[in-house]
């Protein structure tokens, strides 16, 4: 079988669900968020280059490599958020997370 | 000179009223009284000039009100009724304002005293001016707010302030009775004015309209309405609850208002309406039987009093009576009469009182009283003179005190009625002479005789009241003494035409007042029997032995609680009237005005955001991903929608 352009984009449509169910179906670690937040970008990055290496056009690959920067620099400082609010709470348990509660 | 008597009281006031903390209590008092004295002699000087001259007149103010058809002016009818009314009110307003002047000495509260009491003179001075049903009332309604405020001025004090309210609601529910007689007046004359009512009032004898689904006589109808009014006013038989609780007031005001001015209003009414009662007999044998019963009624509950003011409360109620069975069997001169007089010794034995109370130190229980003539005599003697003019003292056929000339006048009118009414009212007004005589008797020994019954620190203070007091008693004393005698054959001699001329009309077949002398000698003989009965009686029971009155109170115990709880009238309105009307009015209020309107409206629809409101807010968890997963489900219902939604 031809791994063509739909496998791709089938493997990034699968990644991006883990990655929202992650969000959702998490309540014990601030953490996972983050990391089902990368995950997102991931397969937005592998949809961008599988249409890039098929239409033969740089520009897809050009964005995938700035979303990722994006992406790192997202993530320094979500994790700086995390540290200072963890030092605030003294836990990360997503169920604690509910002062906007009204 | 009648605006000037009229308005004098007006100005003084509105001096008291308003600048009362500016120029202080000081100037207050005399500038009110100073006018009040004014006003006295000028009122004496329109009595002689319209009683013996022929000077009637009818003074236009200014025009009040043009509605339609109804056209009233402010304008002030004087002929002979109201010349007297004028000497009356006048003369005892300013007696008694002279007398507060002691009498209210340690009040702060002196201006609002006497701007009430001025302002009340000026309102019953509009009152008997008056020469329109309008105008009548606008006084009458005055007169009822003073005595309102007057009643309470000592508003700190609750049983004051309930006391001026019952006075207030029952007087209102005369004055319903007074308004819809108004009404009907302009309703069939088409005038309030009293010159062009009395005039048609004659061609509309014996006519009917429908009134409550019946078919009644107009006259009858008109003037029984009227004297509802008078009712409530005068404290009559039935709407009288009001007149004992109105001691509450400071004594000056029991003295002017509810002696001598205010309570006469309602007699007023009836001698200035006689036009139209003469034309209603049914209406005047409904006023001689209530007459009748107050007197007896009243006199039967003063018998066995205990406070000193309730006691001369009780006497003024019946003495009403007595006015009014001279009204009902058309000697309205005789009721006139005996207005004039009542006021002199009434006033006398309100003050009197008054100076008693002041100087036992505010004690008005006369069971703590007692021995109080060699410490007050001044005060003593003209309270006997009050009494011996009260009770009647006097030789029939000769000379007497002023009580003994007007009292008799109406029991002998009473026996000259011959009708059936005229009969129950002689009767009644008979035992009520004997009653009168008693219990007056009864207040004097008990109070100044015997062993005195006070404490030693009450005794201490006792002082006889200063000069500023005691001269308008001793005024008052020379007209309980002279009035009779010197006004008897003016008021109801064989001349009395000359005198009244038209003010009072009555009708052609009406001569009770020449009848009236000629009664059997037994009948005129009996109120001055009475009155010496009272006396002994009251001098066995109080002098000589007196352990009679608390054995017989113990014996005849039921008739003796009846009597000193009022015939327990107090008791009965309050269950039947009172406590319905709180009932209905809890309802209302709760059930009515809370559950449904309020229910429904402010109360409701904020209860009803409330609820939906609470139950959005859940939406709001404070988990961020749930809010993304909201956003999330948004941002694809949207590509669908997209997507299928026309391109």
């Amino acid at each position: 079988m031809q791994i063509g352009l739909g496998h791709y984009l089938t493997l990034g449509a699968i990644v991006f669900t883990l990655g929202i169910f992650g969000i959702f179906l998490n309540r014990k670690n601030v953490i996972i968020i983050l990391m089902s937040i990368e995950l997102m970008l991931l397969a937005v990055n592998i949809n961008l280059v599988a249409f890039s290496a098929h239409l033969g056009d740089l520009v897809g690959q050009v964005f995938a490599l700035i979303i990722l920067t994006v992406a790192a620099a997202e993530a320094a400082i979500g994790l700086a958020i995390l540290v200072v609010y963890f030092r605030n709470r003294g836990s990360i348990a997503v169920e604690d997370i509910n002062l906007m509660k009204g | 000179m009648y605006s000037a008597i009229v308005f004098l009281p007006l100005f003084g006031a509105i001096i008291a009223g308003f600048f009362g903390r500016a120029i202080g209590a000081r100037a207050c008092e005399t500038i009110t009284s100073g006018f009040l004295v004014i006003a006295a002699v000028l009122s004496w000087i329109a009595f002689f000039d319209v009683g013996f001259g022929e000077t009637e007149t009818r003074v236009t103010v200014f025009r009040f009100l043009t509605s339609g058809a109804l056209e009233i002016d402010w304008s002030f009818r004087v002929d002979t009724l109201t010349v007297v009314m004028l000497v009356v009110v006048t003369n005892i307003s300013a007696l008694v304002h002279v007398y507060s002047i002691g009498y209210m000495h340690n009040d702060p509260h002196r201006p609002r005293f006497f701007a009430f009491l001025s302002m009340f003179t000026f309102s019953m001075l509009m009152l008997a001016t008056s020469n329109n049903f309008l105008q009548l009332f606008f006084g009458w309604e005055g007169v009822g707010l003073a005595s309102y405020l007057l009643i309470g001025f000592w508003y700190l004090k609750p049983s004051a302030n309930a006391a001026a309210i019952k006075a207030f609601i029952v007087n209102r529910i005369g004055d319903f009775g007074f308004a819809l007689g108004i009404f009907a007046v302009f309703h069939i004359f088409g005038s309030l004015d009293f010159d062009l009512v009395f005039a048609a009032a004659a061609a509309r004898q014996g006519e009917t309209f429908a009134f409550l689904g019946y078919e009644v006589d107009i006259l009858t109808t008109i003037c029984l309405l009227l004297f509802l009014g008078a009712m409530g006013k005068s404290a009559q038989f039935l709407l009288h609850t009001w007149l004992p609780d109105a001691m509450e007031g400071p004594t000056p005001v029991s003295a002017l208002i509810h002696a001598a001015t205010m309570v006469t209003a309602g007699v007023f009414l009836v001698a200035r309406c006689s036009p139209l009662f003469e034309l209603a007999p049914t209406a005047l044998a409904f006023v001689t039987i209530i007459g009748a019963t107050t007197a007896f009624f009243a006199a039967t509950v003063g018998l066995v009093q205990n406070d000193i003011k309730r006691v001369i409360a009780y006497s003024t109620c019946s003495q009403l009576g007595y006015m009014f069975v001279a009204m009902g069997v058309g000697a309205y001169q005789a009721g006139m009469f005996h207005l004039f007089t009542h006021a002199f010794f009434k006033a006398l034995l309100f003050l009197g009182a008054g100076s008693v109370i002041h100087a036992m130190s505010d004690e008005q229980d006369m069971r703590r009283m007692g021995g109080l003539r060699k410490l007050i005599p001044q005060t003593y003697w003209l309270m006997v003179i009050g009494t011996l003019a009260l009770t009647g003292v006097g030789i029939p056929g000769l000379v007497g005190f002023a009580g003994f000339h007007s009292k008799d006048a109406v029991i002998e009118a009473a026996f000259a009625a011959g009708s059936g009414v005229g009969e129950y009212a002689f009767w009644l007004t008979v035992v009520a002479a004997l009653m009168t005589s008693f219990y007056s008797w009864r207040l004097i020994f008990m109070t100044f005789h015997g062993r005195s019954r006070a404490s030693n620190e009450t005794l201490s203070h006792v002082h006889e009241s200063p000069r500023v007091m005691t001269v308008p008693l001793m005024v008052l004393a020379a007209g309980s003494v002279l009035a009779g005698a010197a006004f008897s054959g003016l008021f109801i001699g064989d001349d009395w035409h000359e005198f009244w001329r038209g003010s009072i009309h009555v009708a052609a077949g009406n001569h009770i007042l020449d009848e009236m002398h000629d009664v059997p000698a037994w009948a005129r003989w009996s109120a001055t029997v009475m009155m010496a009965v009272g006396l002994v009686v009251a001098v066995q029971f109080y002098i000589r032995r007196p352990a009679i009155p608390a054995t017989l109170a113990r014996e005849q115990d039921m008739l003796y609680r009846f009597l000193l709880n009022k015939w327990y009238f107090d008791e009965l309105y309050d269950l039947v009237f009172v406590r319905p009307a709180i009932w209905l009015g809890r309802l209302l209020w709760r059930g009515g005005d809370g559950r449904v309107i309020d229910g429904l409206g402010p109360d409701g629809v904020s209860a009803r955001v409330i609820d939906i409101a609470g139950r959005v807010v859940r939406l709001q968890t404070g988990y961020v991903y749930h809010y993304a997963f909201a956003m999330l489900i948004g941002v694809a219902l949207i590509t669908t929608w997209y997507m299928f939604a026309g391109r």
